[in-house]
C-alpha cells in the first residue's frame, strides 16, 4: 500500500512538473502575444484561453475524451500519424492539463506585459535591440514576479486537478492515478486512512508553496 | 540635415487635432521645440524615433529615407540613427548603471564610449548602482549616456528635465549642452520651459494645436543702452503678487528671474504672460567682475 501510496504522489508531481515545463514554452509566448495585440479579435482569444477558469473541469474532459478517443478523426489521426494514444494514458494527461492550467500561465504572465512600462520597451528598441532581444533581456527579467506566480500557480493547480483527468486519465494506478482521485477513490472505498494521508500531504504543498510565492515576491518588490 | 514632413490625426484632451509639420534641421543644430501640454510635441518626437507612424509623412535624414509614406518605406527605430531620452528615463530596472549603457552595445562596437561616457557625465561613482537606488538627476545622466552609446548622429530629449529641480535642472543641461557639442550631435529638445528653451538651443520652433507657429526667437534682452547707465530691459511677466501698499512682479528675463517692486497703477495693465520693458536709471554704474 505503501508504495502505491509513493507511486501516486510521483505520478502527481510528475504530471504537474511536465506540464508546467511545456506551459512556460507555451504560455509565455501566447501571454506576449496577447499583451501586444491590438487585433478585435483580442477579446476572443481571452476569452477561450480563460474558459476553464469558469467551466466545469467534466465539460473540457468530455470533450477532450471525445477529441482523443480512436473514434474520433483527431484521435485515429494522432495514433496513426504518431503512435500517440491520449486516452487514459500519461500523455493524455499532460495534454488535458495544459488546457486545463493555461489560463493559470498566461493570465499572470500577461498582466506582468501589460504593465511593465512601454517605455523599456521602445527604449530597447531605440538602443537598436530586435524584439527577441528586447524580450529576453528587458521583459522577461523585470517581470520575475509575474512568471513566478504564473508557474507556481500552473503547477499547483495541476496538482489540485481532478474533473479533467478523471474523464480523459481514468484511474489507473502508475499511469494516470493522481493524488487527488486516489483520495475519492480510497473514500469510496472506506479507506479513511489513506485518503487523510493523501489530502494532508496536499493542503501541506498548498500552504507552503503559496507561502513561498508570496514571500518571494514580497522580496522582489522591495528589491526592485 | 534632416527633412521632416508629417501628417498625422491625434486624439488631444481638447478633442480630435492634426498634427502637420514641415521642419528642415541643419547639422549640429540645437533645435528646441516648445508649446503647450497636448500640442503634439512628443507625438513629434516618437515620430521621427520612428516609435509612432504617421498617415502620411517623409523623413530623409542625409541621403537616407527613414519614411516615405508614399513608397511605404518606414524604416524601424533600431535602423534610425536616434539617441532617444525619454522624459521618465525608461532605465532597465534589472541593470546597474553600466549594465544599462553596455546593453545598448552593439555587434563588435569598442566598448571604450562606456568608460568614455560614464566619465562625460561623471556617473563612475555610480557605476554598480541599480535605477532604483539613483534620484532623479543621477537617472537622467545615465539615461543621457545610455542613449549615446551607440553614437547616433541626432539626439532626442523629450522634456528630459521637468522632473528636476532648479539647481539640478542647471547642473544637467550643462551636460546635455557638454554631448551635444562633443559627439557634433544634432539634438532636438522638447520642452514647455522657456528658461530652459533659450539657454540651450539654436533655434526654437513652438507647436500650437499641432501646427508650426511662428518660430518664437529669444526675445532680445537689452532693448536700448541709453546714455548715462539708462536702460531698458525686456522680459516676460511670471506674476503678480501684492505686498503691502506696493505689487512684486516677477519678471523673466533671459533666463533669469528678477523680482521687482512696482506701484499699484504701474501694473494696473500687466498680467501674466504678458510682455513688459523694465527701464533703469542706474545713475552711476559700476562693473563688477
Amino acid at each position: 500500500m505503501a508504495q502505491e501510496f509513493w507511486q501516486t504522489l510521483w505520478l502527481t508531481f510528475r504530471l504537474a512538473a511536465v506540464t508546467t515545463l511545456l506551459l512556460i514554452l507555451i504560455g509565455i509566448p501566447i501571454a506576449y502575444g496577447i499583451s501586444r495585440s491590438r487585433s478585435r479579435f483580442k477579446p476572443l482569444l481571452e476569452a477561450l484561453i480563460s474558459m476553464p477558469l469558469v467551466l466545469p473541469p467534466t465539460v473540457l474532459g468530455f470533450y477532450l475524451l471525445l477529441a482523443f478517443s480512436p473514434g474520433s478523426w483527431l484521435g485515429a489521426w494522432l495514433e496513426q500519424a504518431f503512435g500517440l494514444k491520449l486516452v487514459f494514458t500519461f500523455a493524455g494527461l499532460v495534454v488535458g492539463s495544459i488546457f486545463y492550467s493555461l489560463p493559470f500561465m498566461v493570465q499572470p504572465v500577461q498582466s506582468g506585459f501589460e504593465n511593465l512600462p512601454p517605455n523599456l520597451v521602445e527604449a530597447s528598441y531605440t538602443l537598436g535591440k530586435s524584439r527577441m532581444e528586447t524580450l529576453l533581456r528587458v521583459q522577461l527579467p523585470n517581470i520575475k514576479p509575474s512568471l513566478l506566480t504564473g508557474i507556481v500557480l500552473a503547477f499547483a493547480h495541476t496538482v489540485g486537478e481532478f474533473g479533467v483527468i478523471l474523464m480523459i486519465g481514468g484511474n489507473i494506478p502508475g499511469q494516470t492515478r493522481v493524488a487527488s482521485i486516489a483520495i475519492y477513490d480510497e473514500v469510496e472505498a472506506l479507506h479513511y486512512g489513506l485518503a487523510n494521508q493523501y489530502a494532508l500531504v496536499l493542503i501541506a504543498f498548498a500552504f507552503s508553496i503559496l507561502a513561498m510565492v508570496y514571500a518571494i515576491n514580497r522580496r522582489m518588490l522591495r528589491a526592485g | 540635415m534632416i527633412e521632416i514632413k508629417l501628417k498625422k490625426a491625434l486624439h488631444a484632451a481638447s478633442g480630435p487635432m492634426e498634427l502637420a509639420v514641415q521642419l528642415e534641421i541643419a547639422p549640429g543644430e540645437f533645435l528646441a521645440i516648445t508649446g503647450p501640454s497636448g500640442s503634439g510635441k512628443t507625438t513629434l518626437l516618437r515620430l521621427i524615433a520612428g516609435l509612432a507612424q504617421p498617415e502620411e509623412g517623409y523623413i530623409k535624414f542625409e541621403e537616407r529615407v527613414w519614411l516615405d509614406t508614399a513608397k511605404k518605406i518606414a524604416l524601424r527605430p533600431q535602423e534610425r540613427n536616434i539617441g532617444l531620452v525619454f522624459q521618465d528615463y525608461a532605465l532597465f530596472p534589472n541593470m546597474t548603471v553600466r549594465q544599462n549603457l553596455e546593453y545598448a552595445l552593439g555587434k563588435g562596437q569598442n566598448r571604450k564610449i562606456i568608460d568614455e561616457l560614464i566619465e562625460i557625465t561623471e556617473l563612475k561613482e555610480l557605476e554598480k548602482r541599480y535605477p532604483a537606488r539613483l534620484s532623479g538627476g543621477q537617472q537622467q545622466r545615465v539615461a543621457l549616456a545610455r542613449s549615446l552609446v551607440r553614437q547616433p548622429r541626432i539626439l532626442l530629449l523629450d522634456e528630459p528635465l521637468s522632473a528636476l529641480d532648479t539647481g539640478m535642472r542647471a547642473k544637467l543641461q550643462h551636460y546635455i549642452l557638454r554631448v551635444h557639442e562633443a559627439y557634433q550631435l544634432t539634438t532636438i529638445l522638447v520642452s514647455h520651459d522657456q528658461r530652459e528653451v533659450f539657454k540651450l538651443s539654436s533655434r526654437i520652433i513652438a507647436l500650437h494645436h499641432g501646427r508650426i507657429s511662428q518660430p518664437a526667437l529669444p526675445p532680445p534682452m537689452l532693448l536700448s543702452n541709453g546714455h548715462n547707465g539708462d536702460f531698458q530691459l525686456s522680459g516676460e511677466v511670471l506674476d503678480i503678487e501684492a505686498q503691502g501698499d506696493k505689487n512684486i512682479v516677477k519678471v523673466l528675463i533671459g533666463a533669469n528671474m528678477v523680482r521687482i517692486e512696482a506701484l499699484p497703477e504701474e501694473t494696473r495693465h500687466l498680467q501674466p504672460g504678458d510682455t513688459t520693458t523694465i527701464r533703469f536709471d542706474a545713475g552711476q554704474s559700476e562693473l563688477l567682475r
